[in-house]
C-alpha cells in the first residue's frame, strides 16, 4: 500500500511539474501562454489574471469571455494612466486578437479582472478557467497563482 | 479712455498674465504648490475611532487615496511603503502612512483593518462619510470616480499618487505611481531627514 501511495504521489508531483513547465495551450490558430493570476488579499474579493495570446493565423479572433469557478464575474479590463489617474475600463465587446499578433495581458495593462472571488487564491497553486474565443471556441486553461505583489510575467524574467 | 490709458492697461494685463504664467510654471507640477495641497483630515480610522491629522504633529506622513477592490495601484503602493520602511529601518518609525478610501460604501473600518494587515508598515486606514471623503480628496486634488461593470458592480478610477507631508503637515513632495523603488526610497529618506 505504501509503495502504491508513494507511486501515486510521484505520479501526481510529476504531472504537476510537467503541467507547470509546459504551461501553454493551443486552440486552432491560437496559442495561449502561461496564464497566471495574483493571490487574493485579506479584506478584498478581487484578483487579476494575465496571459499571452498569440494568433498564428491569418484572420483575427476575439476573446469573448473568461469563466472561472472561484469568482462571481470575470471581465476583460484595460488599465491605463491618465496623468496620475489610474483608469480601468471593461471591454464588454471582448478583446481582439489580430491576425499574426501577440496580445499580452499583464500588470498595469490589459488584465482579466475577477470580481467576487469566493475562494482564497494561494501562491503556487493552480485554479481552473475557461476562455471563449469567437472562432477558436472554448479552451480550458489553468491559472498559476503567484504572490499578490508580483508584477512581472514569467517569460520576462 | 485716452489711448495712453488703454496702452497702460494692456501693458498691465500682459505683465500680470506673464507673472501668472511664471507662477504656474514654477509653482505647478511636483514642487510646493502656490495653493497648498493637503490640510487637516478628520476621518474615521480602522478601529472605528475618530482620526485627526493633528495627532501626527511633529512627524512626517504619507497619504494615498485608494480602495480595497483595487487590483494593482493600491496593493503595489502599500507593499512598496512597507518594503521601504523595512529597508530604511529605525528612522522610518517616524513615518505614518494614511490610506484613505475613495470607496467608503464598501470600505468600512473593519474591511480596511483586514486589508492593511496584508502589508505591514505603519499604516492608518481611513474612511468616513461620502462628504468627508470628498472634502479630503478635494484638499489633496485627488480625482476619483465610480465606473460601473457588467456584473452590476463597480470599480473606481482614482489618482494613484503618494503625497508626502512634512512635520508641520505641510506638502513636501509626491511619488508618482510610475516611480521606481530607488526613487521611492530616496524620497522617503529625504522626507524623514527634513
Ligand atoms: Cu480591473
Amino acid at each position: 500500500m505504501r509503495v502504491l501511495r508513494n507511486l501515486l504521489i510521484l505520479a501526481f508531483v510529476g504531472f504537476g511539474a510537467a503541467a507547470a513547465f509546459a504551461h501553454e495551450y493551443k486552440a486552432g490558430d491560437l496559442e495561449i501562454v502561461h496564464p497566471w493570476a495574483r493571490a487574493t488579499l485579506k479584506g478584498s474579493d478581487v484578483a487579476d489574471g494575465f496571459m499571452k495570446i498569440i494568433n498564428h493565423g491569418s484572420t483575427p479572433d476575439r476573446l469573448l469571455a473568461v469563466s472561472v469557478e472561484f469568482a462571481k464575474a470575470s471581465q476583460i479590463h484595460t488599465m491605463k494612466m491618465d496623468g496620475d489617474v489610474m483608469k480601468m475600463q471593461e471591454l464588454t465587446d471582448g478583446l481582439e486578437i489580430p491576425a499574426g499578433a501577440t496580445v499580452e495581458l499583464k500588470p498595469k495593462s490589459l488584465h482579466i479582472m475577477f470580481m467576487g472571488v469566493n475562494q482564497e487564491l494561494v501562491p503556487d497553486t493552480i485554479v481552473n478557467g475557461e476562455l471563449t474565443f469567437e472562432k477558436a471556441g472554448k479552451v480550458k486553461i489553468e491559472f498559476m497563482i503567484e504572490p499578490a505583489g508580483t508584477s512581472h510575467s514569467m517569460d520576462n524574467m | 479712455m485716452s489711448r495712453r490709458v488703454v496702452s497702460i492697461l494692456i501693458v498691465v494685463a500682459a505683465v500680470s498674465a506673464a507673472a501668472l504664467g511664471y507662477l504656474y510654471l514654477t509653482q505647478g507640477g511636483t514642487g510646493p504648490a502656490a495653493v497648498p495641497i493637503g490640510g487637516p483630515l478628520h476621518l474615521t480610522d480602522q478601529d472605528g475611532k475618530p482620526f485627526d491629522s493633528a495627532s501626527l504633529d511633529g512627524k512626517p506622513y504619507a497619504v494615498f487615496f485608494g480602495f480595497t477592490h483595487c487590483p494593482d495601484a493600491c496593493p503595489t503602493t502599500l507593499s512598496e511603503i512597507a518594503r521601504t520602511e523595512d529597508e530604511i529601518g529605525a528612522p522610518a518609525k517616524d513615518l505614518t502612512t494614511l490610506f484613505v478610501t475613495v470607496d467608503p460604501e464598501r470600505d468600512t473600518p473593519a474591511v480596511l483593518k483586514e486589508y492593511i494587515s496584508n502589508f505591514g508598515g505603519n499604516t492608518v486606514a481611513l474612511s468616513g462619510t461620502p462628504e468627508q471623503i470628498a472634502a479630503a480628496a478635494k484638499a489633496y486634488r485627488v480625482f476619483y470616480k465610480k465606473v460601473p461593470t457588467s456584473d452590476g458592480g463597480y470599480t473606481m478610477d482614482h489618482t494613484a499618487v503618494l503625497y508626502l507631508m512634512g512635520r508641520k503637515g505641510e506638502f513636501r513632495d509626491v511619488i508618482a505611481y510610475s516611480e521606481d523603488h530607488e526613487r521611492f526610497v530616496e524620497k522617503i529618506k529625504k522626507l524623514l531627514a527634513e
